[in-house]
């Protein structure tokens, strides 16, 4: 049965994206939960990662890439990019956010959009890097090519329809780990029930001797991490990267976020299930180039018919 | 009351007076006839995120519908053609009707919710303009528009300096409308819904209408922008020339101007749209005189800054001067 197969395949691809924007959900749901804030600069935090991944990539050299010295060559990006993005994200809200913890929110936000925007201009900068991974950084504003170190082979065996390849495998085996990882944190560890504190009402917390500062701060760095993570299984996934991938990228994440209900971690995932379904089923049986439209509608009519999410709990409203 | 105090009075005379000292340099025109338009989209987003306290980051959307809907109603290639000043009108009115109806459902949302939701606005708006190539002629964007006529002179678009007295027109005709909005009973009820929504309710202000006249105004003074934008160009160019990056430009002049300031938002405009075609193209072409430019070097294009410097207005203004570079002055009005 073809048409079983294909609709399979769109299955396949859709919850795989749907892990690595998750990955970057989480991010925002984290921080929205702990200052109320949509933090903008997280998506292209997230394309910095990328860069960051390639760059090394370039320095350990562009040869031929198999078996474990590519597998190797995996972990060595996976944890740089994260613990990159998680000092970025944190140095962002040092600088950036922690001044302006009393002012309105409405600073808060526009300051969140200056950020974005400072790290869109680095990428492109990025991309003009005098490197080969870079094309000799003649053309920084163009897409980059991300070496397919995650072979395209099909597991399921060269005949069959539906593809099912390493680089699925790699999606999952890094995303699922991380989510119990990061659950565990925060439901078993003291840190995690500092977090859960502060967010729930941080004088309060601040008067039990938690120190605020520190676990906004953490926050940060965690979901930073996060995101590091999910730029270089992005980039193994899709082989291309680009400075202005971050505000696509950022959207749907936060377009998940806001379906799942903010706040809510388990909610960001389900959510970014769904936007990255949505994605390929769009792509596959609707027209590509309005597969964005589509996203985005569902955002706006998420946010005007129930703001709370799918899973989020009723927030009260005020005035 | 005086109709404009000393300082706005003052914007316009030398701004009047600005092109008797210019000759005809291309670069001064095309920097200002900029800055005109730049400065009704930066008035109507200050009632809206100035006033009123609501933040918008769609207006480049109302500017591109404005732009179109102008585009559709006077160009040749479509059976319309209701003139330059009839489109205006058209313009003004469809882009109230616009923020009309994104406000209706939208504006009961808390404050960065409204924000999302209008950025979410924008994207389907450039998909929307990009994929229907049937109506909105894709990329290409729809031209000729016509020009403006009084009686029988026609404003050709190779004078400048006309363009250039009609756009500050309208932007004086903006200033005075804003003024005396600010000033009116729904002025008030801004203000007041900006500083306390809840007391204002219980002083009878009813906050979704009063948010509506604002989002609405706003709307049509983007749409107004944005048609003259086209009529200037002779074309909407294509839909990518409104993009985030736009709605982000016209942030930046009322956080940068001051929010809430009419004044201020005149001046956000010079500095920011300034920056934007004046100082950056002009550094470019000394890059490119020095031969340190060409496309080798992405940090030798002063263009490739723009992100950058956008960024870190928005950051140290809002750390440093949150209030602007001109506040508005609560006892008088803004100043």
């Amino acid at each position: 049965m073809e048409w079983v197969d294909f609709f399979l395949q769109q299955l396949i691809t859709g919850l795989s994206n749907g892990m690595i924007i998750a990955l970057i959900a989480i991010g925002y749901t984290m921080v929205y939960g702990i200052i109320e804030l949509i933090n903008f600069a997280h998506g292209d935090l997230f394309m910095l990662g990328a860069f960051l991944a390639l760059t090394l990539l370039g320095m350990l050299g562009l040869g031929d890439w198999s078996g474990a010295s590519a597998w190797a060559a995996v972990v060595i990006m996976l944890i740089a990019s994260a613990g990159f993005c998680g000092a970025l994200n944190w140095g962002i809200d040092r600088l950036a956010y922690k001044p302006l913890r009393s002012a309105s929110k409405l600073s808060l936000l526009v300051s969140a959009i200056g950020a974005s925007f400072i790290l869109v201009n680095l990428g492109l900068f990025w991309g003009g890097l005098p490197m080969d991974v870079f094309a000799g950084g003649v053309a920084a504003a163009a897409p980059k090519d991300f070496p397919a170190l995650v072979p395209n082979t099909n597991l399921l065996g060269e005949e069959s329809l539906v593809q099912f390849t390493p680089k699925d495998v790699l999606v999952w085996v890094v995303t699922v780990p991380l989510m119990i990882g990061l659950t565990w944190i925060v439901t078993r560890t003291r840190l995690g029930k500092a977090m859960r504190a502060t967010a729930q009402n941080p004088v309060a917390a601040r008067l039990m001797g938690i120190d605020t500062d520190r676990v906004i701060g953490a926050t940060f760095l965690i979901g930073g991490a996060l995101g590091g993570f999910a730029s270089v299984i992005y980039s193994l996934y899709n082989n291309t990267i680009s400075f202005q991938m971050g505000y696509r990228a950022g959207m749907d994440a936060f377009t998940a976020a806001v379906l799942g209900g903010i706040g809510s971690m388990p909610g960001a995932v389900a959510g970014a299930l769904v936007i990255g379904l949505v994605r390929s089923m769009s792509d596959a049986y609707l027209e590509t180039r309005w597969t964005n439209t589509i996203v985005f509608g569902i955002l706006v009519l998420i946010l005007i018919f129930r703001p709370s999410g799918l899973l989020g709990s009723r927030v009260k409203e005020k005035v | 009351m005086r109709l404009l105090p000393t300082p706005i009075l003052a914007y316009f005379a030398i701004m009047a007076a600005l092109p008797l000292f210019m000759g005809t340099s291309g670069l001064f025109y095309d920097a200002f006839q900029a800055i005109f338009v730049f400065s009704l989209v930066g008035l109507g987003l200050n009632v809206v995120t100035g006033f009123t306290g609501l933040l918008n980051l769609g207006m480049a959307a109302f500017m591109a519908i404005g732009a179109y809907t102008f585009a559709i109603l006077t160009s040749d290639i479509y059976p319309f053609q209701i003139g330059f000043w009839w489109g205006i009108v058209a313009t003004v009115v469809i882009g109230a009707v616009a923020g009309f109806l994104l406000g209706a459902p939208t504006l009961g949302l808390s404050g960065d919710y409204l924000a999302i939701v209008t950025m979410g606005f924008g994207e389907i708006t450039l998909d929307v303009l990009k994929n229907l190539d049937a109506v909105t002629k894709g990329t290409q964007g729809i031209n000729p528009l016509p020009r403006p006529t009084f009686g029988s002179w026609t404003l050709e678009l190779q004078q400048e300096r006309g363009w250039y007295w009609l756009l500050l027109g309208f932007v004086l005709l903006a200033v005075l409308a804003v003024r005396r909005l600010e000033r009116s009973r729904s002025g008030r009820a801004w203000l007041s819904i900006r500083e306390d929504a809840l007391a204002s309710q219980c002083m009878g202000i009813p906050p979704k209408r009063t948010k509506m006249i604002a989002f609405s105004t706003g709307s049509a003074l983007a749409a107004l922008g944005g048609a003259l934008f086209a009529a200037l160009l002779s074309s909407t160019g294509e839909p990518a020339s409104y993009d985030f990056q736009v709605s982000i430009l016209a942030l930046c002049i009322v956080i940068v101007g001051g929010m809430g300031s009419v004044a201020g938002t005149l001046v956000g405009a010079v500095v920011m749209v300034g920056m934007n075609s004046l100082v950056l193209v002009k550094l470019a072409d000394w890059a490119g005189a020095a031969g340190v430019g060409g496309a080798s070097n992405v940090l030798a294009s002063p263009n490739n800054w723009k992100y950058l410097i956008f960024g870190l207005a928005l950051i140290l203004v809002v750390r440093l001067k949150p209030d602007g570079l001109l506040p508005p002055r609560l006892e008088g009005g803004s100043g």
